[in-house]
């Protein structure tokens, strides 16, 4: 599908009164999967948490629109109902608050518990149904539990922040899947509704799932798009100087 | 810098004048109460006691989940039935006439001179249960009992003896309330607990009292031997004051101690609620842990553990949640070890609902009304091992149906 999903336009953000991102421009169309790369502290994170409409990120110019509707303005919970869904990087623990309570809460719906026990299994959590959110939880497991989460949210488009980082490779593999999954990759292209945006720090997740654009973010900026394999190999050939020179 | 000073020290003289407090005053209160009929089939009793006493846990329609019943209206029981064999349930007064040896355990564990309070039931030759498991006897089936405050402005005295014999398990569910146009009144309860050698006894009070009631429940509680004690407490409606610090003495080798507590504050009302366990014992172990919760009023959670022997172990957590300006927690844990060779050690925390966490659930779709709804139910969820399935998830349901009232 060609339609746009997800229309950034001139985005700057502040955090704190420091404004991070400097005017962003982004398209993503439905069915499209976007990888997102940048150095450490270029504005990746804001940029997904102000996309999510976390109100720590204040908007100071430009626009989000989502499927056809400007979100500037909602919040967070407004967007995660309208079909929006994120996998956090470093998501809090919620003491008390079992992960079986949490994956009911983002079904919205009654669940019978062996659709709950399914879910579970297929995240490879069965045995985390009746522990508190992310507590004791491992790298793999946070990520993995992350993406239970959205499974039941099943939004139709997912942020995802560095699903792979802290996780060994066996789980980079199951954590694709289950991306793969959210993002409708079982289904033809043509047919596919879901949408998503990666950030990776080292591209290992895109082995596992395919991205369509790649996009550079340097110091608040968008400096490259392109084909995310030859963004990646470039920038591990050259590092991000090369996207720097780029946008000089 | 001398502005800032004086208004912080004008501040803390104005908090200071909020937190005087003064005790109840015996003599405003009644002593003497109507007498309460006999009532054989507990079912028949009011509808509007039968509500006040669910709210309080204690069931009198479906007496099939309990082992017995116990109520008792203002100064008088008004019924007593027990169906399990091995477990024994009477008027402690009854009890006294039958069981010569029942006056060693009586003010043993609770000193009669303690205070006012405890001066007053002894005074008043107050009347109450008598609960034991007899030697080997375990029973799933909790005994429960009602302690009613139905006459306005009345204190009602109370004197509870629960047994549970070598090698027996007993479980017991109390509820305390009032009627439901009890305005005024003062709850006295003593409560004196012996877990004799190997014995495993599970108490669960639930409170459910008015806003203008004050409550002086005093406990003692002495456990043998490889014996265990579970004490889990719940406090969700509002009242006026309370105050209690049950005692416990672990005087067995490898004796154990827990309690669980679930308080919710309310505006105006003061609760001041811990429990001392001393551990005496080589390998006695305690685990105190409480959950306060305020949306106004004052909620004081205390502990104490104090390891006296060889090779002991205990835990005390108190973890406090203030829900909006006016309530306040004031945790207090207090360890003291007197040997070589123990382990003790307690963490608190008293803070405001995480916006990290709200937020982090309302990125899953949950309202912010709902995200805190969860994150309260999810605080004042209490995993308590050891005691039946059944009434863990009693338990549960009684802090749920008050949730609401706290949001």
């Amino acid at each position: 599908m060609d339609e746009v999903m997800l229309s950034v336009r001139d985005l700057h953000v502040e955090v704190g009164d420091v404004e991070i991102l400097h005017g962003v421009d982004l398209d993503i169309r439905y069915g499209e999967t976007a990888a997102l790369f940048g150095p450490n502290g270029s504005g990746k994170s804001t940029l997904l948490m102000t996309l999510m409409g976390f109100p720590k990120y204040v908007i100071t110019r430009g626009s989000i629109e989502f499927k056809g509707q400007d979100v500037t303005t909602l919040s967070v919970d407004q967007r995660a109902r309208m079909g929006m869904g994120m996998s956090f990087q470093r998501p809090p623990i919620v003491r008390g608050v079992k992960t079986r309570d949490m994956v009911l809460a983002c079904l919205r719906r009654e669940a019978s518990e062996s659709e709950i026990r399914d879910m579970a299994a297929t995240a490879g959590l069965s045995d985390f149904l009746d522990r508190d959110v992310n507590y004791g939880f491992s790298g793999g497991e946070l990520k993995r539990s992350e993406l239970l989460q959205l499974m039941a949210q099943n939004p139709d488009f997912v942020l995802l922040d560095e699903p792979e980082s802290g996780v060994d490779l066996v789980n980079i593999a199951v954590i694709g899947e289950l991306i793969n999954k959210l993002l409708q990759k079982e289904v033809r292209i043509r047919e596919r509704h879901h949408a998503g945006l990666i950030i990776t720090h080292t591209g290992q997740v895109l082995d596992y799932v395919s991205a369509r654009t790649g996009y550079v973010l340097i110091d608040g900026v968008i400096t490259c798009t392109g084909d995310p394999q030859e963004i990646l190999t470039t920038i591990k050939q050259n590092g991000y100087e090369e996207c720097c020179r780029c946008v000089m | 810098m001398r502005d800032v000073m004086s208004e912080a020290q004008e501040q803390t003289k104005k908090r200071a004048k909020r937190r005087e407090y003064v005790d109840p005053d015996l003599r405003k209160y009644g002593t003497t109460a109507p007498e309460q009929s006999y009532e054989d089939d507990p079912h028949r009793l009011s509808d509007d006691m039968k509500r006040r006493m669910l709210g309080a846990g204690v069931m009198l329609d479906e007496t099939g989940a309990r082992s017995g019943t116990f109520i008792q209206v203002d100064q008088t029981p008004v019924h007593v039935s027990s169906v399990q064999d091995g477990v024994e349930l009477l008027a402690v007064r009854d009890a006294l006439a039958k069981y010569d040896w029942l006056s060693d355990y009586w003010w043993r564990a609770v000193d009669s001179g303690a205070d006012e309070y405890t001066a007053s039931v002894d005074k008043a030759n107050a009347n109450g249960y008598f609960m034991r498991a007899l030697p080997g006897q375990k029973t799933m089936l909790p005994l429960q009992a009602c302690l009613y405050l139905g006459t306005e402005g009345l204190a009602q005295n109370v004197h509870n003896i629960i047994i549970a014999e070598e090698d027996s398990e007993l479980h017991i569910i109390t509820g305390c309330t009032t009627g439901p146009e009890t305005e005024s009144g003062l709850h006295l309860g003593v409560s004196e607990f012996y877990v004799r050698k190997g014995a495993k006894l599970t108490f669960t009070m639930v409170h459910n009292w008015q806003a203008g009631i004050a409550v002086r429940p005093r406990t003692g509680v002495i456990v043998e031997e490889g014996a265990t004690f579970l004490n889990n407490y719940v406090i969700m409606q509002p009242v006026q004051d309370i105050q209690t610090n049950p005692k416990v003495w672990c005087v067995g080798r490898g004796a154990t101690a827990s309690f669980n507590s679930v308080i919710a504050g309310h505006p105006g009302g003061r609760i001041d609620v811990g429990s001392r366990v001393f551990l005496e014992a080589p390998e006695s172990r305690t685990e105190i842990v409480s959950r306060a919760i305020v949306n106004g009023g004052e909620i004081i959670a205390r502990g104490y553990i104090e390891g006296n022997a060889a090779d002991v172990k205990g835990h005390l957590e108190c973890r406090g949640l203030i829900l909006n300006e006016g309530g306040i927690i004031h945790a207090v844990p207090e360890l003291r070890g007197a040997v070589a060779g123990i382990d003790l050690y307690h963490e608190a925390a008293v803070g405001k609902i995480a916006e990290e966490e709200v937020q982090y659930l309302m990125a899953r779709g949950l309202t912010r009304d709902e995200a805190t709804s969860t994150i309260v139910r999810g605080f004042l969820h209490v995993d308590i091992e050891g005691l039946p399935d059944a009434l863990n998830a009693e338990l549960q349901k009684a802090i749920d149906s008050s949730e609401n009232d706290l949001m």
